[in-house]
């Protein structure tokens, strides 16, 4: 028994050890100038494609319902946020603390739709509610492009007209431009705060999934009727599993508002190509496999920017990538090589140790 | 007191009376039985006790407490569990979280202390697997606690099943079918796990079964259904000599 406690400690401990490694040289690296700032532009979002990886496997790989509108989730945390950094802009200076108060208030706002959206479609199954968490994504950001909000000194305005129609005095400032969205958010997103929120994602992920919790959702994945015959609540697991999900992605958001200067809700942010995006890092990563999403999550997102020198065959090669990294995670095949490798390896090291 | 007493329960779907009017009257600590040809609503009955449906009249008192309508989980708590004609474990858990998934309700804590990982989690966790491994020595199933559930040999996971059941510490056990798909050797040593749970938990056990060795050699007494009606009900031995249970199951 305690062997499988450890076994499951040294993956987590490896999961860790893999980012914050990853930090370490990456930050050696910017310190002696080793670095293209392309690359360095990518550090960020690198943790945001991360995150929201790890968090949709929650509902994907443990949980095991198919969800499209992770990007829908992701949009509502950085508008959230985004909304607050500016309107807070003047009554607390600290960048950083704005940040930290944003990142709670796009958590929780995204965890709450999580729990809205969640409370209907999860009575759905399968293809259904795939399609209706796809509506949901696209909806929210067409929803969030008709959307005028202002500030004056009465008070917030509202409006899904035009800027005029907010009748703010001459004190106002507009802060959600409807399509243009919300310009002006300081880019107050660094490497190292990402690092530090993929670092508690990962916790509570991790430790979500091997505590009492997680054992009911997975065993809601593997058996319904069984998890309700031993008096497992589903209906209050799945919604929890699923808003824990949509408040991780709510954080991805807000980190993803405070890398750019303007946030607007366009289809290249917030579309459902984003949210298939991320369910390929999950998938390719291998459901139920945290460490598997953040790999895949950063190869994948690193790949076409590296091969942008190969130009016409770039895509090309990350199809390739693709289907190779499939295939390797999930035939049978190349599952049962897997195994032989790792058991030749770990001989050899006892061997060794020995 | 009897542990179970049913009233006039009775089902429809659509024009079909599945089940019509069963009663039965199950004495603490008894090991009763089933019995009756395919389609005669012996599954349904039991759905109707674990409130997967809602019966159309009749009553449900486990020991003495109206359950009635009641909703699955609510029931589970008030004390039945059950297994499944069709194996329904979970697949991809080990044998050990299996086990500890039915013991969800009785040790606790919250999420949040979960994911903070503060000394509860660790004292209940701890609890929980000693629990676990003493249900699974009881099923000998103690050597292969970290396996997939999926990976165990059929008859194991039938064991599994049973010992996720007793997991919730129920005071009325279902079986559904429990030695389907045994060979003759799995079912003696079924026999001989089934009466163990009898006298080691002091359980009170009801059981679907085709397998007339099973139930001869085990129950107690036999409840004999046929197109959702009882047809006979008593000691197993003068049940099974009944000239109706012969015509209508049995066969000559």
């Amino acid at each position: 028994m305690k062997k499988t406690k450890n076994k499951i400690r040294i993956q987590n401990l490896i999961t860790y050890g893999m980012v914050i490694a990853a930090w370490v040289i990456i930050e050696i690296l910017i310190q002696t100038g080793h670095i293209s700032s392309l690359l360095k532009g990518l550090l960020v979002p690198l943790c945001i494609y991360a995150i929201l990886a790890v968090s949709l496997n929650l509902t994907v790989g443990i949980l095991g319902e198919l969800s499209l509108g992770h990007a829908g989730f992701m949009c509502v945390g950085a508008f959230s946020g985004a909304f607050f950094t500016n309107v807070a802009a003047d009554a607390i200076p600290s960048t950083g603390v704005r940040l930290f108060i944003a990142l709670l208030i796009g958590a929780v706002t995204a965890g709450i739709f999580g729990l809205l959206i969640g409370i209907p479609v999860l009575r759905l199954k399968g293809d259904y509610l795939a399609i209706v968490t796809l509506a949901f994504g696209e909806i929210i950001k067409n929803l969030i492009n008709t959307f005028y909000i202002g500030i004056d000194s009465s008070g917030l305005h509202f409006s899904i007209k035009d800027t005029m129609s907010l009748g703010m005095d001459e004190t106002g400032v507009v802060i959600i431009k409807g399509p243009q969205g919300i310009t002006g958010t300081p880019k107050a997103a660094t490497f190292t705060i990402g690092i530090i929120l993929l670092l508690i994602t990962l916790v509570i992920v991790l430790n979500l999934i091997h505590s009492r919790t997680g054992r009911a959702i997975m065993s809601i994945r593997d058996n319904r009727i069984a998890a309700e015959s031993i008096g497992i609540n589903v209906t209050k697991y799945k919604l929890m599993a699923f808003s824990i999900s949509a408040a991780l992605a709510g954080v991805a958001g807000v980190l993803y508002a405070h890398n750019l200067s303007s946030l607007a809700a366009t289809t290249n942010n917030f579309g459902y190509n984003k949210s298939i995006m991320i369910l390929v890092f999950v998938v390719l990563g291998g459901l139920g496999s945290v460490r598997g999403s953040v790999i895949a999550a950063v190869v994948l997102t690193l790949l076409p920017e590296l091969l942008r020198g190969l130009n016409d065959y770039r895509m090309l090669i990350y199809a390739i990538v693709l289907i190779v990294m499939m295939i390797f995670n999930s035939s049978p095949k190349a599952i049962a090589m897997r195994a032989v490798l790792r058991e030749r390896f770990m001989s050899k090291k006892t061997k060794e140790a020995a | 007191m009897a542990m179970l007493e049913v009233k006039s329960l009775s089902i429809s779907f659509g024009g079909l009376r599945a089940v019509d009017d069963f009663n039965v009257v199950i004495e603490k600590g008894q090991l009763y039985g089933m019995i009756g040809p395919n389609g005669a609503g012996k599954t349904t009955v039991f759905n109707l006790l674990t409130g997967v449906y809602k019966p159309d009249t009749g009553k449900i008192l486990l020991d003495g407490k109206d359950i009635t309508g009641k909703r699955t989980i609510e029931i589970n708590q008030a004390g039945i569990a059950r297994t499944f004609q069709n194996i329904r474990l979970f697949k991809e858990l080990s044998v050990l979280d299996n086990v500890k998934a039915g013991l969800h309700n009785h040790h606790t804590y919250s999420t949040l202390e979960g994911i903070l990982r503060l000394p509860r989690y660790y004292r209940v966790e701890k609890e929980m697997d000693e629990r676990a491994m003493e249900l699974l020595k009881v099923f000998d199933l103690d050597g292969e606690y970290d396996y997939k559930a999926s990976n165990l040999p059929y008859g194991k996971q039938r064991k599994l099943e049973i010992a996720r059941a007793l997991a919730t510490d129920p005071k009325l056990l279902l079986l559904d079918e429990p030695a389907a798909g045994m060979n003759p050797n799995e079912t003696a040593e079924l026999m001989d796990t089934i009466r163990f749970v009898r006298d080691h938990f002091d359980m009170t056990i009801l059981l679907i079964e085709h397998d007339m060795k099973l139930v001869s050699g085990i129950c107690e007494r036999l409840t004999v259904l046929n197109f959702g009606q009882v047809l006979t009900e008593g000691e197993t031995a003068q049940v099974l000599n009944d000239s109706r249970v012969i015509t209508a199951y049995l066969g000559e």
